[in-house]
């Protein structure tokens, strides 16, 4: 029921959006497609319509905070949160000659992690006395009803009703105050409803998250401060993916200008390119352990055969006119090299760079979830063993984050460095 | 002066699966020096393997290419290309494509700059010299194409479909940049094209080939280039013996194809 009503919920916002967005903030157009009649179908008349993102990632937020009861948002777009204060109920007792006397129970539910004065009752009148418990929010509780009972369970006595309803054999009973379910020994066990909300365990609030980072930013976690994890994963994926473009682009060069080297190395990166670096973990903890030289060899492993293969094509991607051309003008072989081929073969080592750092910097992170004693990953997986939710999302948000952040520089340099890619 | 000696030339390819095709066979020539020659034939007769043979690229499997004396063994300085399109460097400036042969060569800036601006304005890219390549129009590309290779100081310009890509009206004006080059430069230029009117604007001699095998079927002498040189290319086209050699050659090569379409048809 509540993923289907969350679906409904998102898909309500998104149609609702929509039409909103349509009817009273879309001005008129005036972009060189205004004036298409023709759009649908035509890929270059769609443009991502901002307004939609942002209403996107707030919608994100919003939901994010009305399941875990965020400080940021008003209390009134929370869904219904775990009960706490004072739950009552009445059971009814039968005692062995079969007369039945009604009782009071009060619980007292508080919120996790705080005191709370221990509640009382009257005892009442009748064989059966009023209790008076006290639980913690999201917890249940078991009612030792007899202990102030003139007739207690060894004697005979059992329970009937609850709030005048029978107790299932099976399943709890639900009451108005909560549910119901008797234990093997005739007692009662109390859950208050626990509500909508996620607990933190779960999913922590927006807001904790953030508290999180600046305390993971001042007091460190496992020794390590939050920016010497993620530094160093950013340091080894640099250090690898630096090595591989340093051998794997000459050895791409070499593999596409002569025969010998092509067919030497050809089987070799053919067999290898496929090998997802994961898969060369175990082999690589067995030989060099889980420091730093075994991550950094890994992310060369991971960087070179792209890097190879990118200078491998951009070397293969020269038009033969461009290398006649240069010939004819009186170029030697190495000037060639040095003023055809290299600048030629730029944009696809680009291209070839992007990728292998995005797969280098999920491979960093992984090989930090399999060991290592410090890194995004490893920061990430023992947060995850110690059940400390916020800290596995920061993590996340941060791996999302600079994974994002170096495809832009990535691109950002292709745009400086290389203006003419696919103009030529 | 410098002399271009075509010597029997013949060339077969042979394909992986054991036939072969001759694309040429048995051509001879001699260009001198200063002579502008335009190639013509249906696709398929060898111009473009005649004109990579020239350059160096190809070596022949009979026959030799002679420049002043000299054998032709492969690409070197002495005989620029310049090609349909696509073969100009991306990465480098107007002006540094066109001082690229000179800066190869290893001279010094001095030596070239001057003569580098100076080209670049006769080909119209005053004001374009430092603009990067692909913010270039096609035509003002070939116009680099062409400085480029007239910078170098070749002793035979080679010219594979130079204005293939172009449009009609940027062609005409190319052709007529072509021969003020030819008249004010002195060099000795072929000229590959598909285009009977271009090769009678811009040949004193036009050869025309014929394929299976690729060889000459018969060559022409023509005043139209020297008479365009300077004039509107307009009014040699109203030349009455100009349209009786284009009709004469539009005949000949649609014989040609027709015999080639014969063929296949008989083969099948």
């Amino acid at each position: 029921m509540i993923p289907l009503s969350l679906l409904l919920f998102y898909i309500a916002v998104f149609t609702g959006g929509f039409f909103i967005v349509k009817r009273f903030f879309a001005g008129p157009k005036n972009d060189f497609t205004a004036l298409k009649t023709v759009t649908f179908g035509d890929e270059s008349a769609v443009v991502p319509a901002r307004s939609a993102s942002v209403i996107s990632i707030v919608t994100l937020f919003v939901m994010w905070g009305a399941f875990t009861g965020s400080n940021l948002l008003p209390s009134f777009l929370h869904v219904s949160g775990p009960f706490i204060g004072d739950a009552r109920f009445t059971y009814t007792l039968e005692s062995p000659d079969g007369t039945r006397d009604d009782a009071d129970v009060l619980v007292r539910v508080f919120p996790f992690g705080t005191e709370v004065e221990e509640p009382t009752i009257e005892p009442g009148s009748g064989f059966a006395k009023n209790d008076a418990v006290s639980v913690s929010q999201g917890r249940s509780v078991t009612i030792l009803f007899d202990k102030n009972d003139a007739v207690t369970r060894k004697e005979g006595a059992r329970i009937v009703a609850v709030d005048g309803k029978p107790i299932p054999a099976e399943g709890p009973l639900e009451i108005d105050a909560g549910s119901i379910t008797m234990t093997g020994k005739g007692a009662l066990r109390f859950a208050p409803p626990l509500g909508l909300q996620m607990e933190p365990i779960w999913l922590p609030p927006p807001e904790y998250v953030v508290t999180r980072v600046m305390e993971t930013a001042q007091d460190g976690f496992r020794n390590f401060t939050l920016w010497e994890h993620l530094g160093y994963s950013l340091f080894r994926v640099i250090v690898g993916f630096a090595l591989g473009a340093l051998v794997g682009i000459p050895l791409g060069y070499a593999m596409g200008l002569s025969n010998w080297f092509r067919g030497w190395f050809d089987p070799i990166v053919e067999f290898m390119r496929p090998i997802p670096p994961l898969a060369l973990i175990p082999l690589i903890i067995i030989w060099f352990g889980i420091g730093e030289k075994g991550k950094i060899i890994l992310l060369f492993l991971a960087s070179l055969w792209i890097m190879a293969i990118a200078a491998r094509a951009g070397v293969s991607g020269v038009r033969i006119s461009k290398v006649y051309a240069a010939y004819s003008l009186g170029a030697s072989k190495w000037q060639i090299l040095r003023h055809v081929i290299i600048p030629n073969s730029l944009p696809d080592i680009f291209t070839g760079a992007r990728v292998a750092m995005g797969v280098c910097w999920g491979t960093v992170v992984a090989s930090e979830l399999v060991a290592a004693e410090v890194g995004a990953g490893m920061m990430i997986i023992v947060a995850s063993k110690f059940q400390q939710t916020d800290i596995v999302i920061m993590g996340i948000i941060l791996i999302g984050i600079i994974g994002f952040g170096i495809d832009v520089l990535m691109r950002w340099a292709e745009r400086v460095l290389v203006p003419w890619k696919g103009k030529g | 002066m410098s002399e271009l000696k075509i010597d029997n030339l013949s060339m077969r390819f042979d394909l992986p699966n054991g036939s072969s095709v001759q694309a040429l066979k048995d051509v001879s020539l001699t260009l001198q020096s200063g002579e502008l020659m335009s190639v013509l034939g249906p696709s398929g007769c060898g111009k473009t393997t005649l004109l990579n043979i020239l350059a160096g690229f190809l070596a022949p499997t009979e026959g030799q290419v002679l420049l002043n004396g000299q054998k032709v063994t492969g690409p070197d300085a002495h005989r620029g290309m310049v090609f349909q399109q696509g073969a100009l460097f991306e990465w480098m400036s107007v002006r540094d494509n066109v001082s690229f042969g000179p800066r190869m060569a290893g001279k010094a800036p001095s030596d070239y700059a001057e003569e580098v601006d100076h080209l670049l304005d006769i080909v119209g890219l005053k004001d374009f010299k430092e603009k990067a390549i692909y913010e270039l129009s096609g035509g003002m590309q070939q116009r680099v194409a062409l400085a480029r290779c007239l910078a170098n100081h070749p002793d035979v310009i080679l010219m594979d479909e130079p204005l293939g890509a172009l449009d009609a009206l940027t062609r005409e004006k190319m052709q007529s940049l072509v021969l003020k080059l030819w008249k004010e430069t002195g060099k000795t230029i072929i000229l590959i094209t598909h285009s009977v009117e271009e090769a009678l604007l811009l040949g004193e001699r036009l050869l025309v080939m014929a394929p299976r095998p690729g060889r000459i079927h018969k060559e022409y002498r023509l005043p139209f280039a020297d008479a365009g040189v300077g004039a509107d290319l307009r009014e040699v086209k109203k030349n009455p013996e100009y349209t009786q050699k284009r009709e004469e050659i539009l005949s000949m090569i649609w014989d040609m194809e027709e015999e080639i379409m014969g063929r296949t048809e008989a083969a099948q």
